[in-house]
């Protein structure tokens, strides 16, 4: 019996997955062949999707990029020498860009069935939890703080102190609700995760509203992840049928619940979220009170992204030293990249924090997909600074981005290459502010439109006094916007106009020396 | 507005479920809207009552949010995905394509009524950037001719019908 493994993951589906996994049944049964296609989860090596693995007892020999039309010759060769194949890749992991990642966080990626409790199991599933029940509340908080994670939805707050503080918050009831908005372009590590190992982030949950003396959570899923809903949903059933959302022996009960976004940027920041899953607009709210104070429905309550929620399993199972002897500085653990854009090998990159920009994109990356100069990197979603390669041997590390004028954000990284004109993409990043700002504050909604309107007449004029001052005006907005704004949308959408501007006058028409 | 009273008995359904929901706006409106293809008229002022809210809250929150539409979507919808990763890769041309060939604009519909088209920004595909989602299924790595090809079926079967 020949086994083979080939992705559900949406992505991977989206360029033709399914049709291979068609295509070599129907062969196989042509030929009589008995044959077992299991769907597993993505490994994230994205450029070779399709990827099809055969299971052997060496371990796994990929295959990819398959299509449909490669079928026979590829059941030819796996019947004789399935090295001679021209898509053969050798064991998996050995395939440099997965052996020298550090996989704590997607340690079953590309192994396990994404809704099997067996191959969760089998694969160090629920051993957090385990050992989170021998704990008492304090004990688990500690290991969190301990541990030195910080919230990887973005502004990169210590985890611990969110947790100390909703634990020793007086309420009847608490909430624990995970952010999975991601609506970073750029970024996907949230959806891979809830597609592919939606049990990660149940167990996360659980030893949450354990740990902070919640009963009940909710996952706010963005509407554009309607694969991840899915796959968030019968997990939840599996997982309550077997008994782990009642955490037996304790007495606590844990209900989950998905709910799903509606198009709407603005609620993945954590108020206008809570707002929206209360059933309103997602308008942001003013801090104080903070979520862990007065969150959903005005009880304390534990907001986290999906990463911070699913690292928290291992960081019990394996303990918080050894979390934290992963990374540098205050950025510990580990994070995993994402690379997108014009690249030759976009796909999810988990490693320590640490390692340069340059090794991200260029290393793993390969440079960019259309073989031409590298022109920049947008770092950290729409609201990341453009870095110049001229930076690229930054550290990837909070503090060090931070001393740039950039972020790291939740790791989304999208290389551009020499065609792309960064006037226009300072122009988008204005538009899409102005599309998608809530209206609570004065320089984010009209700033933002006023800011696409400076841009427009700098690249429109010809003159070079005029553009100078449109570029001046230019600034001093986005410094009004940087400092007067309620939250990260109209505080961060500067970051890659003022990048763009600093890096590429020439884009705008302006000189160098300006 | 005929069309709208067809709907009741669907909005009442979802109303009974969820009426009683934490929060239940948001899972109201996407169940009737899977349902309908929209939020007909007619809704508002079920909604508002069942809710205990005003029908200027139910109308703010239909509003405010980018997914839920008042009227009937045409047969195919393509949501082309114009944020920065698919940007680098082409998004804009592949936009300007179907305006060029189609006269389709952001937001627009075709003229045989067979295709709307909507912006979305990220459809978590960036790894295999441009992409699309065509009726809630999702492509990526496309090509001019990909486009054209899939815009073409839509329309062809609109026409055979
Ligand atoms: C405009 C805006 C959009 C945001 N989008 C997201 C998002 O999509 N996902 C996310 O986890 N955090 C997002 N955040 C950050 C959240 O407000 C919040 O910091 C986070 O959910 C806290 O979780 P963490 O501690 O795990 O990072 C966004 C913030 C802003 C200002
Ligand atoms: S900065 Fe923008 S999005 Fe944030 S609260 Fe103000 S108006 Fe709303
Ligand atoms: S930017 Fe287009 S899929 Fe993410």
């Amino acid at each position: 019996m020949l086994t083979l493994c080939i992705p559900c993951d949406s992505l991977a589906c989206a360029v033709g997955a399914d049709q291979v996994a068609e295509a070599l049944t129907r062969e196989a049964a042509q030929r009589r062949l008995p044959l077992h296609i299991k769907r597993t989860s993505s490994r994230g090596l994205y450029w070779l999707e399709p990827l099809v693995e055969l299971d052997t007892a060496q371990g796994r020999v990929g295959f990819g990029p398959v299509t449909p039309e490669d079928v026979p010759g590829l059941l030819d060769a796996l019947a004789g020498d399935p090295g001679s194949h021209a898509l053969a890749l050798g064991p998996v992991e050995a395939i440099p860009y997965l052996k020298t990642q550090q996989r704590l966080l997607f340690a079953r990626a590309g192994i396990t069935r994404p809704l099997s409790l067996d191959d969760y199991h089998a694969n160090g599933g629920f051993e957090g939890l385990r050992q989170a029940t021998l704990l008492d509340g304090d004990e688990v908080v500690a290991a969190v703080l301990d541990s030195g994670l910080r919230g990887r939805g973005g502004a990169a707050f210590p985890a611990g102190i969110k947790w100390r503080t909703v634990r020793q918050a007086p309420a009847g009831q608490k909430y624990v609700v995970c952010n999975a908005d991601e609506g970073d372009s750029g970024t996907f590590a949230d959806r891979m995760l809830m597609e592919g190992d939606p049990f990660l982030l149940i167990e996360g949950m659980i030893i949450a509203g354990l740990a902070v003396g919640a009963s009940k959570g909710y996952i706010y899923v963005r509407s554009e992840y309607p694969d991840a809903v899915r796959a968030l949903n019968e997990a939840i059933l599996l997982a309550r049928e077997a008994g782990y959302l009642d955490v037996a022996g304790n007495g606590v009960a844990f209900d989950l619940q998905v709910r799903v976004g509606a198009g709407a940027y603005i609620c993945g920041e954590e108020t206008a979220l809570l707002e929206s899953l209360e059933g309103k607009r997602g308008i942001v709210r003013a801090k104080p009170p903070l979520p862990a104070l007065e969150g959903l429905f005005g009880q304390p309550t534990l907001v986290h992204n999906v990463l911070t929620l699913a690292s928290v399993p291992i960081i019990l199972a394996r303990g918080a030293a050894f979390y934290r002897d992963f990374g540098m500085g205050r950025s510990t653990g580990t994070l995993p990249f994402q690379l997108a854009g014009n690249v030759r090998h976009g796909g999810l990159v988990e490693r320590a924090f640490g390692l340069t920009l340059r090794e991200l994109v260029e290393g793993y990356g390969g440079g960019t997909a259309s073989g031409r100069p590298i022109k920049a990197a947008q770092v950290g979603g729409p609201l990341g600074a453009w870095v110049p390669p001229a930076q690229f041997d930054t550290p990837l590390d909070y503090e060090a981005f931070a001393a740039l004028g950039a972020m790291l954000g939740h790791g989304g990284v999208v290389l551009a290459d020499d065609t792309l004109n960064m006037a226009g993409m300072a122009r988008f990043a204005l538009q899409f502010c102005a599309e998608e700002s809530c209206g609570k504050c004065t320089p984010c909604r009209i700033g933002s439109t006023r800011g696409v309107e400076v841009v427009d007449r700098l690249i429109a004029s010809t003159d070079p006094a005029y553009r100078a001052s449109q570029a001046g005006l230019l600034r001093d907005l986005c410094d009004t916007m940087q400092y007067g704004s309620l939250c990260a949308m109209g505080g961060m959408t500067p970051y890659p106009v003022v990048s763009a501007l600093k890096h590429f006058p020439a884009d705008f028409g302006l000189e160098a020396a300006q | 507005m005929p069309d709208d009273l067809n709907h009741l008995p669907l909005i009442q359904r979802v109303l009974a479920r969820e009426r009683d929901t934490p929060g239940a706006l948001l899972p109201i409106l996407h169940a009737i809207q899977a349902g309908a293809g929209y939020i007909p008229d007619s809704a508002v002022a079920e909604i508002a009552h069942a809710l205990n809210l005003s029908q200027a809250e139910v109308r703010g929150v239909i509003s405010f949010y980018h997914d839920f539409r008042t009227t009937p979507a045409a047969r195919h919808t393509l949501r082309l995905c114009r944020a920065e990763s698919c940007q680098s890769r082409g998004a804009e041309a592949l936009a300007a394509q179907l305006r060029e060939q189609l006269g389709l604009e952001d937001h627009g519909r075709t003229e045989d009524g067979a295709l709307d088209l909507r912006p979305v920004y990220c459809l978590g595909a960036c790894a295999c950037s441009p992409a699309l989602e065509l009726d809630g299924r999702l492509y990526a790595r496309v090509t001019p001719e990909y486009l054209r090809a899939l815009v073409d079926a839509c329309r062809e079967e609109v026409k055979a019908c």
